[in-house]
């Protein structure tokens, strides 16, 4: 059955190729993406149950002699890895032939879309699949240029300046790759991950960590972890709602799985436990303080983004089958709720006309549906019970406290407050936004914006145009500078209440979208209901991953070093 | 292993130069600190391949050959850094179609934080400042400065 691993990244590459040769034809070049994605999920599914029985899955391209080619690699770890991805590719393609993604005219070329969705979901199997660390680097490299496209679709004047801060981060931290795999090369002669399993532990200790903190490093740029993280909030919302929606899902969970795969794979018994702690702490606690102070939805939710992967870091840093079994299924968990989420403020943003919350109001009578959609999966980021978000942060309490020192009781507390926060966060947006009616909010913007005009500001004095402070002076190019930055939000000025008034918006949305968005909210409690099977499954991959045997033996039939 | 030493300075006076590059404000000073640490990169490889050899051929003695693998990986990160290269130069060109310059602007917070600084005023998120508000604001401060 091993002829089925190379699938999930030869499919949709074909399909991109397909795709843009057929872009003058959208409706054929939508069957094939659909196709393709379809056909994806289904070889997915069939090699998560292959890897359950039988181990893992390896193929060496081109039937290269063992050692030497390139090999793919399918374990439990990367088959559910892979089958979660493929399901939230293919909705949010779904989803996004439901907007017709001409909905924008200009700003959102259909032609190149499908071909650069289909390279992104190559790029995020290949990334699973990956034998080796250099095919690691290409398939980030094909993932963050598919990313680049599609961050900056229609070149618009905010995705062009979100999008130099993403691309200028991502080549940085590409170029910090390369770095560590010329390290790691020259100090062990291979980049195949099972012969670096071998080789890397008879290196110094000192050099090992070095190597270790390299990849760390790269990696944690990657899946945004708390210092390196300050690109994420502010590349990810200009964009167009389903790109959002599937980079938010996968792309940090791309460094999650790498994080995973080269510590428990190269870096057994790692020095870095409390080093790692740490950072799932501060990622945790000042991610959701992001959260807290935002007033933009799709900026609220990217920064509670950033503090789930906290979550992750803290299953991996414990280092334990418990550990790593709770890091797998939070993933799991948070690649459908993440998405889902963003799903549904394209709806929002469609139906509503913004998602800022100073605007909104009123939604849950405007659009009930829209409303249950949106809570479910707010109230299971928050870890309400009996949802996945509760077991899954149960799961991960349960193994920092059997670790049981003083900093895995630490962060553990952090996790509760951090999940108590969460729910305050989305329980505020829930109120702003879908309870208090349409005409509160629109007194509560207006009242906000006259005690802004009518606020003297003592101390300032206001000069030719220019601003003293202090002794800090501001010219007008600083402040129209300022300005046109903020500006951010394309639509109109006006809000919730104003816009149902003149009866601009649509009171219908596209049922495909909605189908779409309802059926990955319908996985996400799903996966509540098959939580047990999930957890034996994600228990077997945590103690395949801690032991490194299987991997290596089955890679490297034949034991050559 | 000896390595040579030119190879390593080379590289690492290009990597400190591409360093100092892409700490600059404008995007094409960025891209050319981009292109010097790629370089700078793909140079380490070769150090990283042990000491150079004969091309290696089948039927030669393999250790005279110097490492081909190294040299595969350099021209697969020669190929994606042209890519980049392309994309951010078009990013570039675009930033200047829009903005008449092609800086590095600041992400949303730093924004609003300078504005908050330019008016004097404490941060008010609890009570939920959205960009308009903000945008407001700014809109009096300046009408207010071009009177007085």
């Amino acid at each position: 059955m091993n002829a089925l691993v190379p699938l999930p990244v030869i499919l949709p590459l074909l399909g991109a190729g397909l795709t843009l040769i057929l872009s003058r034809r959208p409706r054929l070049q939508r069957a094939v993406s659909t196709t393709v994605l379809g056909v994806v999920v289904v070889v997915a599914a069939v090699l998560v149950l292959e890897t359950d029985r039988h181990g893992p899955q390896v193929i060496w391209i081109g039937a290269w002699k063992p050692p030497l080619g390139i090999s793919l690699v399918a374990d439990r770890l990367a088959a559910i890895m892979l089958l979660v991805s493929a399901v939230v590719t293919f909705c949010v393609l779904v989803y996004s032939i439901g907007q017709g993604m001409t909905g924008d005219g200009h700003e959102t070329p259909m032609t190149i879309y499908h071909p650069t969705f289909l390279v992104l979901s190559a790029g995020v199997s290949n990334a699973f699949l990956a034998g080796d660390l250099f095919n690691l680097f290409v398939s980030f490299e094909i993932l963050l240029f598919a990313s680049y496209v599609l961050l900056t679709l229609g070149g618009t004047g905010a995705r062009v300046r979100a999008g130099t801060i993403y691309v200028v981060v991502n080549v940085i931290s590409s170029t910090l790759f390369l770095i560590s795999l010329a390290a790691v090369y020259a100090a062990t002669g291979s980049l195949n991950l099972a012969q670096l399993a071998d080789r890397l532990s008879d290196l110094p200790p000192a050099v090992a960590l070095v190597l270790q903190l390299l990849l760390l490093t790269t990696f944690s740029i990657k899946a945004a972890v708390f210092p390196l993280s300050f690109w994420l909030p502010d590349s990810y919302p200009t964009a167009p709602a389903p790109v959002t929606a599937v980079f938010a899902g996968l792309l940090t969970k791309v460094g999650v799985y790498a994080i995973i795969r080269t510590q428990t794979l190269l870096f057994p018994h790692s020095p870095l436990t409390d080093l790692l702690l740490w950072a799932a702490l501060l990622t945790l606690v000042v991610g959701i303080l992001g959260a807290v102070a935002q007033s933009e939805m799709k900026r609220l939710l990217s920064f509670t983004l950033v503090s789930h992967i906290g979550y992750m870091v803290f299953g991996v840093a414990l280092g334990t089958v418990a550990g790593y079994s709770g890091a797998i299924f939070y993933v799991v968990h948070h690649i459908t709720i993440q998405t889902a989420l963003f799903l549904v403020l394209g709806l929002v943003e469609r139906r509503a006309g913004s998602t800022s919350l100073i605007k909104l109001g009123g939604l849950a009578r405007a659009a009930p549906l829209l409303a249950v959609l949106y809570f479910v999966p707010a109230m299971n980021l928050a870890g309400i019970p009996p949802m996945s978000g509760f077991l899954g942060k149960v799961a991960l309490t349960e193994a920092g406290l059997r670790v049981g020192t003083p900093l895995a009781y630490v962060v553990v507390a952090a996790g509760i407050l951090t999940s108590l926060l969460t729910l305050y966060a989305v329980a505020k947006s829930w109120n702003l936004a879908f309870w208090r009616t349409p005409a509160q909010a629109h007194e509560m913007a207006e009242q906000l914006s006259d005690s802004e005009r009518w606020q003297g500001s003592p101390g300032v004095v206001r000069h030719r145009g220019h601003v003293h402070v202090g002794s800090g002076t501001f010219g007008a190019r600083e402040l129209q500078e300022a300005r046109s930055i903020l500006d951010v939000d394309d639509t109109s000025n006006k809000d919730f209440h104003q816009l149902l008034e003149e009866g601009v918006l649509p009171t219908r949305l596209p049922r495909t979208m909605v189908g779409a968005t309802a059926a990955l909210v319908a996985v996400s409690l799903g996966l509540t209901v098959v939580a047990g099977p999930v957890f034996g499954y994600t228990g077997r991959a945590a103690h395949d991953i801690l032991d490194r045997g299987v991997y290596v033996s089955s890679v490297l039939a034949g034991g050559s070093r | 292993m000896s390595s040579s030493l030119s190879l390593i300075l080379a590289a690492s006076v290009m990597i400190s130069c591409g360093v100092y590059l892409v700490l600059e404000r404008s995007l094409t000073r960025v891209l050319v600190g981009l292109v010097m640490l790629g370089n700078g990169v793909n140079l380490l490889f070769l150090v990283s391949s042990g000491p150079a050899g004969r091309a290696p051929i089948v039927g030669d003695d393999p250790t005279r050959m110097s490492d081909p693998l190294p040299q595969a990986l350099v021209l697969t990160a020669i190929v994606i850094s042209l890519g980049t290269t392309a994309f951010l130069l078009a990013m570039a060109y675009r930033s200047w179609q829009l903005a008449g310059h092609d800086d590095v602007q600041d992400d949303v917070e730093d924004a609003a934080i300078r504005r908050l600084a330019a008016a004097d005023e404490a941060s008010d998120t609890f009570d939920l400042s959205s960009e308009e508000d903000l945008f407001e604001g700014l809109e009096v401060a300046e009408e207010e400065g071009q009177r007085g």
